[in-house]
């Protein structure tokens, strides 16, 4: 009973201590060695990343519109490639999963730093359509996989119980297929956002100069040894993360879930 | 993968035969397919290329020489620090999934369902920012520890080498291979667990012989997605560890910002694409053979 408490403890203190630290360091005025905690509290650098024409807010909203861009290009894109995948018959079916399994078992750096180069000499390097379109490429994968999960999970005797009753294949999938998969599909557009919320290596290689994202200008604060700054702009990064992952069994069921990363 | 084609595999209706159909599921699939092949295989085949190709556009291995000639430390370090963070990783998930499928006590059960998840969305350049804070000198770990007792305050040291990348990635990753662990084990067949606990097994071994070779393929799948995702984490080495030796994604990401350097940055990719390629096969022949079976 001692010894399960104390790795719980033991445990607890290992997730939430970086936490709290961070937390810490985003009221921290005044910190240094070696005191143990801020010598002083408040909110200067709070006025200083919010205030109307600060860098973070301006990042804030460049992330969040990158992501919904994402969104909008990957569900367009996987959504009638998750429904192929999951309920047609697919020529070159073994081919094609490969090519999709390869972005997840592959590392991605070359994949960045070559696009990087080909978008700069066609100038999308320092766009947002470019960082978008990198995004997207991730994105995409995980959200056909999702999306595939999310149709293979709808009960099939309902399509074919609408499709005897005649229904149009089109109208089998807007009205029974579509509604019943809508969960995964909603969990698969959180997933790609976060995904680009939080996306830093491609945005790395692509976004210079003009793109700086919240990781971006978080990264830039550490670098520059402000340690408040990236603190309280890695607290805003923490809050969707986080939000997600308390939720996310809501939208993905285990048995989506399982299917998942297969 | 055996076993899995008995319950729960819902047999998909499959509209076969015409040709028409045929082709109406790849239009469908076409748009997806394309925007992989133009912005994920067409660059890494270019990789190849730039790295392979000399001045004069013919083939050479220079860059693959200079690659060893200034990163042969750098790749050893990689390799030595992605594989004892995988270990440690597969270790964790054990450990927690194993307690959560097998524990005695609820309540704790809960606790740990409700603890071990929190960094699994936290990114990764989040993650480097969180450590780089918390294993400094200055930093909590070592205020714990000497407010404990447990070390002299002269004594504290900086853990923002390997040590701090490892516990970076062990942290942010662990719960992932967790849940796709726990999530495996919950879907195993309860009668085998309890069969063998009646039968007077205990947990350890109930764990080691009866529900771990069950799950061994969702295990290995995780390990694998997380060795080849730290593999190409730029963000964390670059902010705890960034002076040599350091990771391989580091000096890629230096030779391209400082000597605008592609073809020895590639070369240092495709090194460490085959790091990665005893892995991804694996991955990939296990991933294709379970969705190729439902």
């Amino acid at each position: 009973m001692l010894l399960r408490g104390a790795v719980l403890a033991l445990l607890a203190f290992a997730i939430f201590g970086p936490l709290l630290n961070l937390l810490l360091w985003a009221f921290a005025e005044r910190w240094y060695f070696p005191n143990k905690l801020p010598i002083e509290f408040g909110l200067t650098y709070w006025y200083r990343v919010f205030q109307p024409r600060g860098n973070a807010l301006a990042s804030l909203g460049t992330s969040v519109w990158i992501a919904l861009l994402t969104v909008a290009f990957s569900l367009a894109v996987a959504i009638p490639a998750g429904y192929a995948l999951a309920r047609l018959k697919l020529p070159w079916r073994g081919a094609i999963l490969l090519t999709f399994l390869l972005p997840q078992a592959v590392p991605n750096l070359p994949v960045y730093v070559n696009i990087a180069q080909v978008f700069y000499q066609i100038g999308l390097n320092g766009t947002i359509l470019g960082v978008v379109l990198v995004h997207a490429s991730h994105g995409l994968v995980l959200a056909v996989w999702i999306a595939s999960a999310a149709f293979a999970s709808v009960d099939a005797s309902l399509e074919e119980a609408s499709r005897n009753l005649g229904a149009s294949p089109w109208t089998c999938f807007r009205t029974v297929t579509l509604p019943l998969a809508t969960p995964g599909l909603i969990a698969s557009a959180i997933f790609v956002f976060l995904e680009s919320l939080d996306e830093f290596t491609g945005t790395y290689f692509v976004g210079v100069p003009d793109v700086t994202t919240l990781p971006l200008l978080m990264f830039n604060a550490t670098m520059g040894g402000n340690y408040q700054i990236s603190s309280i702009t890695a607290l805003l990064l923490l809050i969707p993360s986080i939000g997600f992952m308390l939720v996310v069994e809501r939208f993905l069921k285990a048995d989506v879930l399982a299917m998942v990363g297969r | 993968m055996r076993g899995s084609a008995g319950e729960g595999q819902r047999q998909h209706p499959v509209i076969t035969g015409k040709a028409s159909t045929r082709g109406a599921a790849f239009a469908l699939f076409a748009p997806a397919l394309a925007v992989v092949a133009l912005l994920f295989v067409a660059p890494l085949a270019m990789s190849v290329v730039v790295a392979f190709r000399g001045k004069d556009g013919g083939f050479t291995l220079e860059h693959f020489a200079k690659s060893f000639d200034f990163y042969t430390t750098d790749l050893l370090f990689t390799l030595a620090i992605v594989v004892a963070s995988t270990l440690l990783i597969g270790a964790v998930a054990i450990a927690i999934a194993g307690y959560l499928t097998l524990g005695g006590n609820p309540r704790t059960i809960a606790v740990l369902r409700w603890l071990y998840r929190w960094p699994l969305f936290i990114p990764f350049v989040v993650a480097g920012q969180l450590m780089r804070t918390f294993l400094a000198k200055n930093g909590m770990l070592n205020h714990v520890l000497i407010g404990s007792g447990l070390i002299e305050p002269l004594s504290a040291q900086s853990l923002l080498d390997w040590r701090g990348i490892v516990v970076a990635f062990v942290w942010k990753q662990a719960p992932f291979v967790t849940l796709l662990l726990a999530g495996a084990m919950a879907s195993l067949e309860p009668q085998h667990i309890e069969a063998a606990r009646n039968l007077g097994a205990r947990r350890m071994s109930v764990l080691i012989d009866i529900v771990l070779p069950q799950v061994r393929g969702t295990l290995l799948v995780g390990l694998v997605l997380s060795f080849v995702t730290m593999l190409s984490v730029l963000s964390v080495p670059l902010m705890i560890n960034p002076n040599s030796p350091t990771m391989v994604t580091v000096d890629v990401a230096y030779r391209i910002s400082t000597h605008g350097d592609y073809p020895v940055a590639n070369a240092l990719c495709l090194l460490s694409l085959a790091l990665a390629a005893i892995g991804a096969v694996f991955y990939l022949r296990h991933a294709a053979a379970r969705v190729e079976g439902g």
